[in-house]
This record gives C-alpha cells, structure tokens and sequence, in this order.
C-alpha cells in the first residue's frame, strides 16, 4: 500500500544555507511532488529602488546578491545606458574591458564556490576545500582591484568607478595562469572520477523541451541543450571583440550542469586574459548628469544565467519603476520537475544544481505604501520565518 | 524573413502601436483580452523565449510589459498591454502556455492586485501568510 509522507527541506537548505523551503511530497523513497516556499529573505528592493536616485541605484541593486554582485548592478546600468542610447555609445572603450573583466572573474568565482558546494554536498569535502582555496586568489584580484573581496562597486551609470592600474596587470595575469593548472585538476578529479559520475548521472534531468517550458537561462539551460547566453545572443561590454565558445551540453543531469560549468572556467579565464592585453588607455567615465525620461531593458549572463533589469525614467533622478529579474527565479521553479520523480537523497542535489540564489529571488517588498510604515524589519522577518517553521512543525507530523 | 517581419506579420491585427527604441528593443502594445493569443504566437509559433514581465501602476491604470526575446539576434519584443479598470484588474493568464511564466503572475497576483484568470495556481509567492488581504504594496494609490 502506498503512503504519502510530506518531507520539508529547510527553510535553510542543507547545502546553500539560505532561508527557502521545498516540501518534498515522497511516497516510499520516491520524490512524486514538490512544493517550493519562497519569501524568507524580502526585502522589497524593486520600491526601495524607486526612492533612490539613479546613482545610489547600482550600490543598493548590488547588495541583492553577495556571490553575482557585478551582474545586477551591470544589468542596471545597462538598462539606463539603454535610455541614454546604449552602452557602445556612452561609455568609453578602457570601461568597457574593466567591465568585462570584473563579470568574468565573478563568474570564475561563483563557479569555483558552487563546485566547493557540490562537491562538499556529495561528501568530497577535498573538492570543496581545494575549490575554494583556488577561489581564494580570485578574490584577492578584486580587492586589489576594487578594495573588495565581495561588493565591487565598480559599475556607474556612463563608466565604472576605478581604473585597473598598469602595475596590477602583470599579478592579475600571474593569478589566472597559476587558475589553468587548478581547473584541470578539477576537470580530471570531477569530471573522470567514476563514483561521481555514477553519483551525478541520471540525476535531477531537466529535458531540453522542460528548460524551454520553464524558461530556464544560463548553466541550467545549457547543460539540458538549450543553446542561449546573453554574452554572444546580446553582446556587452567587450564580448564580441573576443574569442571565446558557449558550452552547451545534451543530458540535463547534474553531472551535464557540472560540466558546463568547470568548462566555463576555462572560457572565463580565456576572456580575462584577451581583455587584459586587448585593454587601451583612456577615460573611464562618460561623467553623465541627468537621465532622459524613457525607458531602458538591460541584461547580463550572470554565473546563473540571465539577470534582466527593466527601468523606467520620467525625467527625474529617480526610476519611477524598476523590475529585477534574477536567474534563480526561473531556475528555481524548474526544480518542480527536475526533482520529481527522483529519490530523497538525490532531491536536495537536485534542487542545489541550478546553483539557486534565493537572495537574488525575494528582492522585493516589506513596506506599506498607503502608510509609509515599514509592516515588517528584519527581526520581524527571522520571526516570523521561526513562527512558519513552528507552525510547519504541527502541521506535518 | 526576418524575425520582426514575421512577428509584425503574425501579429498584424493586434498590434495597436510599434515603437522601435533601438535595434534590439522593440516595444508594442496590445488589447488586454488578445494578450493569451500573443504570448501563444511569440512562445509556442516563433520560438521566442519568454523573459519576465513587469506589472506598473500608472495613472492610466495598470501597465503589463511581457518580455520575451529572441536569443539567435538578441533582441528584445515587449508586449505592453494597459488594464484600465484600477479597481478590479484582471487579464486572462498565460501560465497555462507554459511553466515561466507561472511564479511571475502570482507575483504581479499578490503586489499589484491583478487578477489572473485561468491561473493554475494563483496563491502567494513572496509576500507572508500574515499580510493582509487587499494591500498591494507596489501599488501607488489606494
């Protein structure tokens, strides 16, 4: 006789440690349903936006997510690039290399920390310890850089904000080479190692025709055959003026989303490299004043995928509206499929292989308008988070 | 033909107005009541991708962008289509079409007040169990 039992996991998930919740409905061992609770981390940045002028934006749209935290910034300026006539014909040359620069190494780190995660998930804590002790040189490039390991806060509206300077060239250069021999370890450790594949194939598939029907982007599309990234489809910053290939898998599986991206290192690492020699000198700031009433899109290839910003200007310093589309929130809800029909014990892989960014997700509201009065702070929101998961506690025994 | 001409030729009669912004980004506006038919021909007949929509609160009513692009240029078609009754907006849903656009639905759902008709699952995605009832925070009037 079939039982049905009710398996929540989270709302802190084992492996990303951020706040959601995915009640797995399972009969036996089998995952047949799923149910995704999102909300835990709100924090109404889409109205917080509309407050702010268009300058404050980028440092408040960067604090949506701690790991991609170039990529939402980037979108937005894009967006108002894209009022002001678009990026090719505002900003000067040598920013447009920094700025491709800053959204490559960010992806070579966020790769590197969801392959320590995976790799720490599926109990070789060797592969989490080694990827993020080869994460660590990456973000010392952009503390030298930038004056941070996380946070850049290179990207304003018309250039970025600081110069890479001629004497960090050759240490920048140095860090990716001592990379090429750390990928290939991991290519060869991850990618050949037969327990891994036997642990990772076959598992949380995501067909090409669910990731076109989900309208899944970035990894989790191209590791289920779905050929799109934003850097070649919509070309910014200095991406067509490089060489460089989009990694496209067939299998969908965990192990095809692992693949695409320890080969996307070396892509990223390529890229960098090219934007550094093909670097020429000059400003770095368009020095733009005031921003035309219209309306912008603008969107990047994240680690995740495609981080879309719409913003809309009536002439003011403030967007009257600004819509922030992560990659996570389609990749997330797509779970619903690529987990079912699984196992329990591969579930939570499953649901961690879209390398999910709930921050990026929950980006919106916790103000009442009609008052003004904030309805809920952040004690409110952990509370209220303990008061669901007590209350979840009774309900499902 | 190119993919502009075979959506302007597809979607001939609905389109109430065009307007080119760049190259890349195209934006039209539609009736309310075609939008499940749009969304149909630019998803399932021409292979576009949708991306999101954003729902607005204008002061001629509420305003929904859907997003979809075209990944093999990389352009962009924003469908706009405009709810003049403020007090009671709905429109038709097109997460039946397919999955994506599901989440963002119950989002505009639960912020802006809209009604989705058809909806499969039309309950809250973000905002808590304890917010009350008939509050749309990413309204601008009462």
């Amino acid at each position: 006789m079939s039982h049905k039992v009710v398996i929540p996991i989270g709302p802190y998930h084992p492996l990303q440690e951020e706040p959601e919740l995915f009640r797995l409905y399972v009969e036996g061992e089998k995952v047949i349903d799923i149910d995704i609770v999102l909300g835990y981390v709100h924090r109404g940045i889409e109205e917080l936006s509309e407050h702010k002028h268009f300058d404050q934006v980028a440092f408040l749209v960067e604090r949506i997510c701690g790991i991609c935290s170039s990529s939402h910034p980037y979108a937005y300026v894009l967006a108002v690039e894209d009022i002001l006539g678009g990026e090719a014909n505002v900003v000067p040359e040598r920013a447009l290399y920094i700025r491709t620069i800053i959204d490559e190494l960010q992806r070579i780190h966020s790769h590197l920390l969801w392959l320590g995660l995976a790799g720490h998930f599926i109990g070789y804590n060797t592969v989490w310890m080694w990827a993020w002790k080869y994460r660590e040189p990456v973000l010392d490039c952009f503390e030298m850089i930038c004056g941070n390991r996380n946070h850049y806060g290179m990207s304003k509206i018309g250039g970025v904000r600081r110069d890479i300077r001629d004497e960090d060239v050759p240490i920048l250069k140095k860090a990716l080479d001592d990379l090429v021999p750390a990928v290939n370890m991991f290519k060869g450790a991850v990618m050949d190692d037969p327990v891994i594949q036997a642990r990772l194939k076959g598992v949380g598939i995501l067909t090409k025709q669910q990731a076109i029907d989900w309208c899944v982007v970035g990894p989790t599309a191209r590791a289920s055959g779905v050929n799109i990234d934003v850097r070649r489809d919509d070309p910014y910053g200095t991406y067509n003026r490089v060489d460089w290939n989009v990694i496209v898998e067939k299998e969908g599986d965990v192990f095809a989303k692992t693949t695409v991206r320890i080969l996307e290192l070396y892509e990223s690492i390529s890229i960098v490299r090219q934007c550094l020699n093909k670097m020429p000198k000059g400003e770095i700031d368009a020095d733009i004043k005031d921003i035309p009433s219209g309306e912008g899109i603008g969107h990047v290839e994240a680690p995740r995928g495609e981080c879309f910003h719409y913003v809309r200007s009536d002439g003011t310093n403030r967007p009257i509206r600004h819509k922030i589309r992560a990659p996570s929130y389609m990749n997330v809800a797509s779970n619903k499929v690529a987990a079912v029909g699984g196992t329990i014990s591969d579930s939570a892989l499953a649901l961690a292989a879209v390398d999910p960014c709930y921050c990026c997700t929950e980006r919106l509201i916790v103000l009442d308008k009609h008052t003004d009065k904030k309805i809920m702070n952040g004690w409110d929101l952990i509370k209220l988070s303990q008061e669901k998961t007590e209350k979840l506690k009774k309900t499902i025994k | 033909m190119s993919i502009l001409e075979k959506i302007k030729d597809k979607l001939d009669s609905k389109i109430i107005d065009w307007h080119e912004h760049s190259e890349k980004r195209m934006y039209f506006s539609v009736k309310p009541q075609d939008i499940k038919e749009v969304a149909g021909l630019l998803f399932n007949d021409l292979s576009l991708r949708f991306i999101i929509a954003s729902g607005q609160d204008t002061p001629k009513g509420i305003e929904i962008l859907y997003h979809f692009s075209f990944d093999k240029t990389g352009q962009i078609f924003s469908a706009r289509v405009l709810i003049e009754d403020k007090n009671n907006p709905s429109i038709e849903s097109i997460a039946p079409l397919f999955k994506g656009a599901e989440w963002i639905e119950r989002e505009m759902w639960e912020l802006l007040g809209i009604n989705f008709i058809g909806h499969p699952n039309l309950k809250r995605l973000l905002l808590a169990e304890e917010w009350p009832e008939g509050k749309y925070p990413l309204r601008h009037s009462t």
